[in-house]
């Protein structure tokens, strides 16, 4: 429900300037990267930086926080041009960037963590511990929080780690804020408490930079909102005089009439059906998705959907009274058994869970099923490439070929190749957790139309597990919400509100 | 790069060679590695008349067969991200025994079946330990590396065991020649050769480079991710009872403390040969060119005359450059 957090934070004109940027340009072996961009951010504003992967945003933000120099344009910081600095000059003056991969020490406590590099020392040189926790509780209290500062950071949520992440920035006195995709992994209550903290830090002062794939935060939470493509700086504007359809538009230059595209389902016998499902986090959850079905399963971080997908497909053990996919009568005990079957999950790290980075494409996307490049008991390169050939056309994925190395690629393109993998794998149900997480949004309805295709037309059972609502109204026939390790409604197509799904989702 | 767009109509003419030489390349970053070999060997070649000579060019081979089996057999155990310190040790006992059993008259065939067994039996082990048991490979293999040098020395009572058994055929393994060849040398090919289809042609060699670039992956993907861990250690300790063999039949003498320091020698090979003891990155060309690289500049100090203890500093530093020079190529 992001679009009712709406932030009733008001700034007027006269506020002195935190940053600006002029022209800056920046170019990678001839590239341009950024093309004469320009942006001011006054204290206490919250400006959302927008744009599909690629248009700039990451260089902007390392040239402001000093780990790319730019090859032309001004930099004034707090009305003092910035020459040449380093990353630690910038955080010294004051600009703290929050990373969506989170940069603290997991085996330290969350003390040590704010005070980092800095540990405050008694007369005698020693690490002043008292010191270090009454500043560290001090700075966690300032946002409003409860976070014990002898806690390992590595033992807390997600979301606890990136409010310490923020009491670090704020107790190096950062009085300008980057947060580089921060719902990324974070669930709505938690993003409407970081929300509160950012629109309180916001009337002390603080200036934020708010960088997001999710238009609705955008509307929720900045004063004004920059959009960049191809290295450009298309417009400036006062979020509240933009709609989302102007700010797409904007984003990827051409009119986009819906990111979804238009289902024509031909719903078939059940393909994967479970009955009382239990594990730790499941409490006797039954369900059944049919061939040719999108089924979306909704629900708060930590409801059990991403749980869900995972006992199903044998990753993690679960008990069930019954369970039938295909020629499969029990729960598959392995993720290997599962794909077996026709199983496969798309997880929701593709970092961590889904890619072999240093590989390539045609690598990433075989691994599954060396059966299909298998030519007399031995792997074939050649049919390999084609093969993976093959999936880069099916499914638009940009690259200079099958041997390019796959951390090179977007998110979007990325995903495509995850989902490849799937499919090469011969997958009839396919698990999806957060298809469009980190894809910017013209990738975005690339995937969107595969899915509708792979079910509409290929008859494959999809189940969807995401936080994004809008998602899951216009993909799904239906929706399952999860409570709690239970499943506490079931809307069908044309049933599904935002609302509807909030209040199964909290009640 | 640009070669590929420009040649885009040549590459289905020529597309085996050209993609098979690009594999090459593209695998081991072996351009570089190549270079650096070839200019070496002219170096080697212009400082010492005596290097190009075929009996010290056999000489050197020999020493890259013996270097570089248990090297290849370390490849696999790094491509998984893992490490295996306790071949050295495999090697002593597995020499200790062997001499042993050909002292009491055991057949030939059966010392030999008996020598790859344990080295199999020990490499296996390792493996049960590193999985079942879930302990971290370096410390499992530390201690099997100290377990097993004392195993050897406690067989062989401190002392090197000739081998006395005269009437045997056991020395052809590693001192003959075959075709202009020694015997070693061809095993090493055969070793290298079949490591390279398994690990390029067979869905065992793609786990493998899975289970080390991205472990969690790896077994989303239905790998069995211990199996390919078991299967890598005890390849490893196969090779190095293989060597094992090499050694006695060479050298005549079950040494207990043969292959003391052989693990850090192999290791440095396998690093030089652009893999990465993070996983998932490397090959059996790259190590064959890294074992070469180090046979050829221990033979040219040797003939320069250089002492065995600078030879060492020398060796320590073409290890960080050689991985600085990858690092550094990596970033760009």
């Amino acid at each position: 429900m992001r679009m009712d957090i709406a932030m009733n934070v008001h700034v007027t004109d006269k506020r002195p300037l935190a940053l600006r940027m002029e022209n800056i340009t920046k170019r990678f072996r001839g590239v341009v990267a950024l093309d004469q961009v320009s942006f001011d951010l006054q204290a206490g504003e919250v400006v959302a930086l927008v744009g599909e992967n690629g248009a700039g945003k990451s260089t902007l933000m390392k040239i402001l926080s000093g780990a790319y120099q730019c090859d032309g344009g001004k930099i004034e910081l707090f009305g003092k041009m910035l020459a040449r600095a380093n990353p630690q000059q910038i955080l010294d003056l004051g600009v703290a960037v929050i990373y969506q991969e989170l940069l603290l020490a997991n085996d330290l406590t969350v003390a040590e963590n704010i005070y980092l590099g800095r540990l405050p020392k008694t007369r005698s040189g020693l690490i002043d511990w008292n010191a270090v926790h009454a500043g560290a509780r001090r700075a966690i209290a300032r946002l409003g929080f409860d976070i014990a500062s002898d806690a390992k950071v590595g033992d807390l949520s997600v979301a606890h780690r990136q409010i310490v992440e923020i009491a670090k920035a704020m107790s190096r006195d950062a009085r300008i804020v980057v947060l580089d995709e921060p719902s990324a992994v974070l669930g709505d209550s938690e993003l409407q408490s970081l929300f509160g903290i950012i629109a309180k830090l916001a009337e002390e002062g603080v200036s934020f930079i708010y960088i997001s794939h999710r238009l609705e935060e955008i509307f929720a939470i900045s004063h004004r909102t920059v959009v960049l493509r191809d290295g450009r700086c298309v417009a400036i504007a006062k979020t509240g005089d933009l709609t989302k359809d102007k700010l797409v538009k904007m984003m990827v230059g051409r009119e986009m009439s819906s990111v979804y595209p238009d289902r024509q389902p031909r719903i078939g016998p059940p393909a994967l059906s479970v009955q009382n499902l239990t594990n730790p986090w499941l409490k006797d959850t039954s369900l059944t998705v049919r061939q040719g079905e999108i089924l979306g399963v909704c629900g708060l971080a930590g409801s059990g959907r991403t749980e869900l997908l995972r006992a199903l497909c044998g990753v993690d053990g679960a008990k069930s009274k019954s369970f039938t996919c295909g020629d499969l009568n029990s729960m598959p005990t392995s993720p290997k058994q599962a794909l077996a079957h026709g199983i496969g999950l798309l997880p929701e790290d593709r970092r961590h869970q889904g890619l072999f980075i240093e590989q390539d494409l045609a690598f990433n996307i075989a691994i599954a099923g060396l059966g299909a490049i298998r030519r007399r008991g031995f792997l074939s390169r050649r049919a390999e490439t084609r093969m993976a050939k093959a999936y880069i056309d099916q499914l638009r994925v940009k690259t200079p070929g099958p041997r390019e190395t796959i951390g090179n690629l977007s998110g979007g393109n990325q995903q495509k190749c995850v989902l490849a993998k799937l499919l090469n794998a011969g997958c009839k149900v396919l698990l999806i957790d957060e298809p469009t997480r980190g894809v910017d949004i013209g990738a975005r309805r690339e995937i969107y139309q595969l899915l509708v295709d792979l079910a509409d037309r290929q008859g494959l059972a999809i189940i969807i597990v995401s936080s994004e609502l809008p998602e899951v109204i216009g993909l799904c026939d239906r929706t399952l919400v999860m409570r709690a390790g239970r499943i506490t409604g079931e809307l069908m197509r044309g049933e599904m509100s935002e609302e509807r799904i909030m209040h199964a989702a909290t009640d | 790069m640009a070669m590929q767009f420009q040649d885009h109509d040549g590459a289905k003419t020529f597309g085996t060679s050209q993609g098979i030489l690009q594999f090459l390349m593209r695998r081991a970053a072996i351009s570089g590695l190549l270079m650096a070999l070839i200019v070496l060997v002219v170096i080697s070649a212009l400082i010492s008349d005596a290097f190009l000579s075929p009996y010290n060019l056999i000489n050197v081979l020999r020493q890259v067969a013996l270097y570089g089996i248990v090297s290849i057999g370390l490849t696999f155990v790094i491509l998984t991200a893992g490490i295996d310190l306790s071949v050295g040790s495999i090697v002593a006992v597995v020499s200790v025994s062997t001499a042993m059993l050909l002292n009491i008259g055991v057949p030939v065939p059966v010392v030999i079946l008996a020598g790859l067994a344990a080295g199999t039996a020990f490499g296996l082990i390792n493996g049960l330990g590193i999985t079942l048991l879930q302990i971290p490979p370096f410390i499992m293999t530390l201690g099997a590396m100290v377990m097993l040098r004392g195993f050897a020395l406690t067989l062989a009572d401190g002392r090197p065991i000739d081998v006395t058994s005269t009437a045997n055929n056991f020395s052809w393994i590693g001192g003959a020649n075959m075709a202009g060849m020694p015997v070693a040398v061809w095993i090493f090919l055969a070793v290298a050769a079949l490591s390279f289809l398994v690990l390029h042609y067979t869905d065992f060699g793609r786990h493998i480079y899975a289970v080390g670039s991205n472990a969690e992956a790896a077994r989303l993907s239905g790998i069995n991710v211990p199996g390919t861990k078991l299967g890598v250690y005890t390849i490893s300790g196969l090779l190095a009872g293989l060597t094992a063999l090499i050694f006695v039949s060479r050298l005549t003498v079950g040494e207990p403390t043969a292959g003391t320091g052989l693990e850090l020698e192999a290791i440095a090979i396998v690093v030089i040969g652009g893999a990465s003891l993070f996983g998932g990155v490397g090959g059996v060309v790259g190590t064959t060119i890294g074992a070469c690289i180090l046979a050829v500049l221990a033979n040219m100090m040797n003939l320069v005359g250089i002492s065995p203890f600078t030879q060492q500093i020398v060796k320590g530093a073409i290890i960080i450059v050689a991985v600085s020079l990858e690092v550094l190529r990596r970033r760009r």
